[in-house]
């Protein structure tokens, strides 16, 4: 089969490989209709994830067709389904208390040990993600091997397209859980850093949760005018000091709430972004926090942070004092996947969620590698990008 | 010493007992304590989860002969004896008289808080012989002794709760 695979920073390509097969009991092979590049695999397009080989294949947003069906699989070949991006096991500890993406049964044995020494405790599994999280080979391919089927697949009633339900996936639910980790309640002003795809769907979130004020913030124009269309309010940060904006837009008081959907990549103009630059090039394991350091600074006495921007190492310069002095409460987490799907798929139905307006650009597989670069050079007019995949 | 630290003997900073070297790990698995123990008391269940070992046939009521592969292809063996059950918490084997490798174990099966079903705990003593054999028991216990057994507590873990053990694998070789 065709699948696109990681050979080193910013060197993706589509190489034939042989087509997966069902291993253990549970798995099924999915035939992949419609798959999405994320924000997240710009991290590994630009090497700042450790633990990646050559030849991996990549995605983790993905959707298909049930070809083939191991013998304790729930689903049925034919079925079509989106495949959620976090890998979970459904018995363990943490699956039962609805923490899916704290998984302790789906990141093979021997690939737990880098991130029970980094983390203090090993990762779930993640779809095309490193080896940190379990090798899994990913969805930007012809077919992929899905473990757990029984679990994390929801099964898409006939009659709703491809793309009206693919970013039930990760990035739909990521921006939920980001609204919901905020705690948002009616009245509430709340501010999002990044007016990516996450950060998108945060803003639609936090507005059905209610939110009075939602303030979003980005450098790029029609990631901002896309916020707009969803009544948000906009700061350009390459034109706006961001938290004196911020207060003068909340009466001096500070939002509620804020979200980090940046994660690791934040751009930004002040001294700690250019050290944590440098910092990020000399060891993998260094992060960009100018966005979160930023947040947790504005973010109103008493108030929450939601982070759902990835981070994958250490950050130092972290404000403690501001955190601990104004008692905020943070919460972060990959997706628990599994716990917001339904209502989701359910809210699409129902209308209440627009998730086709994100969509930018629709390219076969094989020109993923333009997808890639695009994506990652012009992230202004390239705001999700589609692969198709048969 | 004063009795004032409950931690497991395996978390001492000295690891050793007596001239044994100890490993051990504790896993927390979401099932019932009869099951996982009855699971691991039929020995021939252990090499579905134990990679290392190929087989295990019981040549007693209370011995068994465990079948450890070896670098090249080659295969070592290992008469055990079962040396202490007590029925639903505990097992406890060691290597009979004049194995080529001296090692015991002890298996421990308690109720997680909660009902959050079984911590289960091993403390596997060893004492790594040289030369060739040295490359034999590195391989039964990996490159690090403590890596091997929380591995094998893990697949333990994953086999009882899921039925399967994860693996990232796209082929069967
Ligand atoms: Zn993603
Ligand atoms: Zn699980």
């Amino acid at each position: 089969m065709r699948a696109l695979t990681w050979h080193g920073t910013q060197d993706v390509r589509v190489d034939t490989v042989p087509d997966p097969e069902i291993i253990n009991p549970r798995d099924v092979i999915l035939k992949v209709t419609s798959t999405a590049i994320c924000g997240s695999d710009l991290h590994l397009y630009d090497g700042v994830i450790p633990g990646m080989k050559s030849g991996d294949i990549l995605g983790h947003e993905f959707m298909g067709e049930v070809v083939e069906v191991g013998p304790k699989s729930t689903l049925m070949k034919g079925q079509r389904v989106v495949v959620p991006f976090t890998i979970s096991c459904g018995q363990c500890f943490f699956c039962k208390n609805t923490q899916f993406s704290a998984c302790d049964n789906s990141n093979p044995v021997a690939k737990q040990d880098a991130s029970e020494k980094l983390y203090g405790h090993a990762m779930g599994g993640i779809f095309g993600y490193s080896h940190m999280t379990g090798g899994y080979a990913g969805g930007q391919a012809e077919y992929v091997r899905v473990p757990f089927s029984d679990v994390g697949p929801i099964v898409i009633p006939d009659g709703m397209e491809d793309e009206e339900v693919l970013f039930l996936s990760d990035i739909l639910p990521t921006g939920w859980m980001a609204a919901e980790n905020a705690e948002i309640e009616p009245g509430d002003t709340v501010a999002v850093w990044g007016a990516g795809p996450v950060g998108l769907f945060a803003v639609q979130s936090a507005k059905l949760m209610g939110a009075e004020q939602i303030i979003a913030i980005d450098h790029h124009p029609h990631r901002l005018e896309l916020a707009k269309k969803f009544g948000a309010k906009t700061i350009n940060f390459s034109e706006t000091h961001v938290r004196e904006a911020l207060m003068e837009m909340t009466g001096g008081i500070g939002p509620d709430a804020v979200i980090d959907a940046v994660g690791m990549e934040a751009h930004g103009f002040a001294v700690d972004n250019v050290l944590d630059v440098v910092k990020q090039k000399l060891s993998p394991g260094a992060d960009r926090g100018h966005a979160l350091r930023q947040a947790l600074l504005a973010c109103r006495k008493g108030g929450r942070v939601s982070v759902p921007g990835v981070y994958g190492g250490m950050l130092d310069k972290w404000p403690l004092g501001a955190m601990m002095e104004k008692g905020l409460t943070i919460r972060t987490g990959q997706t628990h996947m599994q716990r917001y799907t339904k209502d989701l798929l359910h809210k699409i139905q129902e209308g209440e969620i627009d998730t086709t307006f994100l969509i930018s650009h629709r390219l076969p597989l094989e020109e993923a590698p333009t997808g890639y670069e695009n994506f990652h050079d012009k992230q202004n007019e390239w705001t999700k990008v589609v692969l198709k995949a048969h | 010493m004063a009795n004032t630290d409950d931690a497991p003997k395996r978390t001492n900073r000295d690891d050793k007992d007596g001239d044994l070297a100890i490993v051990g790990r504790s896993v927390l698995i979401n099932r019932p304590r009869s099951e996982l123990f009855a699971y691991w008391r039929d020995f021939t269940n252990l090499p579905s989860f134990m990679e290392a070992v190929e087989k295990i046939q019981m040549t007693g009521e209370k011995r068994s002969v465990w079948t450890i592969r070896a670098p090249a292809g080659q295969t070592v063996e290992l008469e055990t004896e079962v040396t202490d059950v007590v029925d639903g918490e505990s097992i406890a084997w060691r290597s009979v008289e004049g194995s080529q490798i001296k090692t015991e174990g002890r298996v421990t099966f308690t109720d997680a808080p909660a009902d959050r079903g079984t911590v289960v705990s091993a403390d596997i003593g060893y004492e790594p012989p040289a030369g060739d054999l040295g490359r034999v028991v590195a391989k039964l216990f990996a490159a690090e002794p403590n890596i091997q057994a929380r591995h094998e507590l893990k697949r333990f873990k994953m086999l009882m709760e899921t039925g399967e053990i994860a693996t990232g694998a796209y082929h069967r070789s």
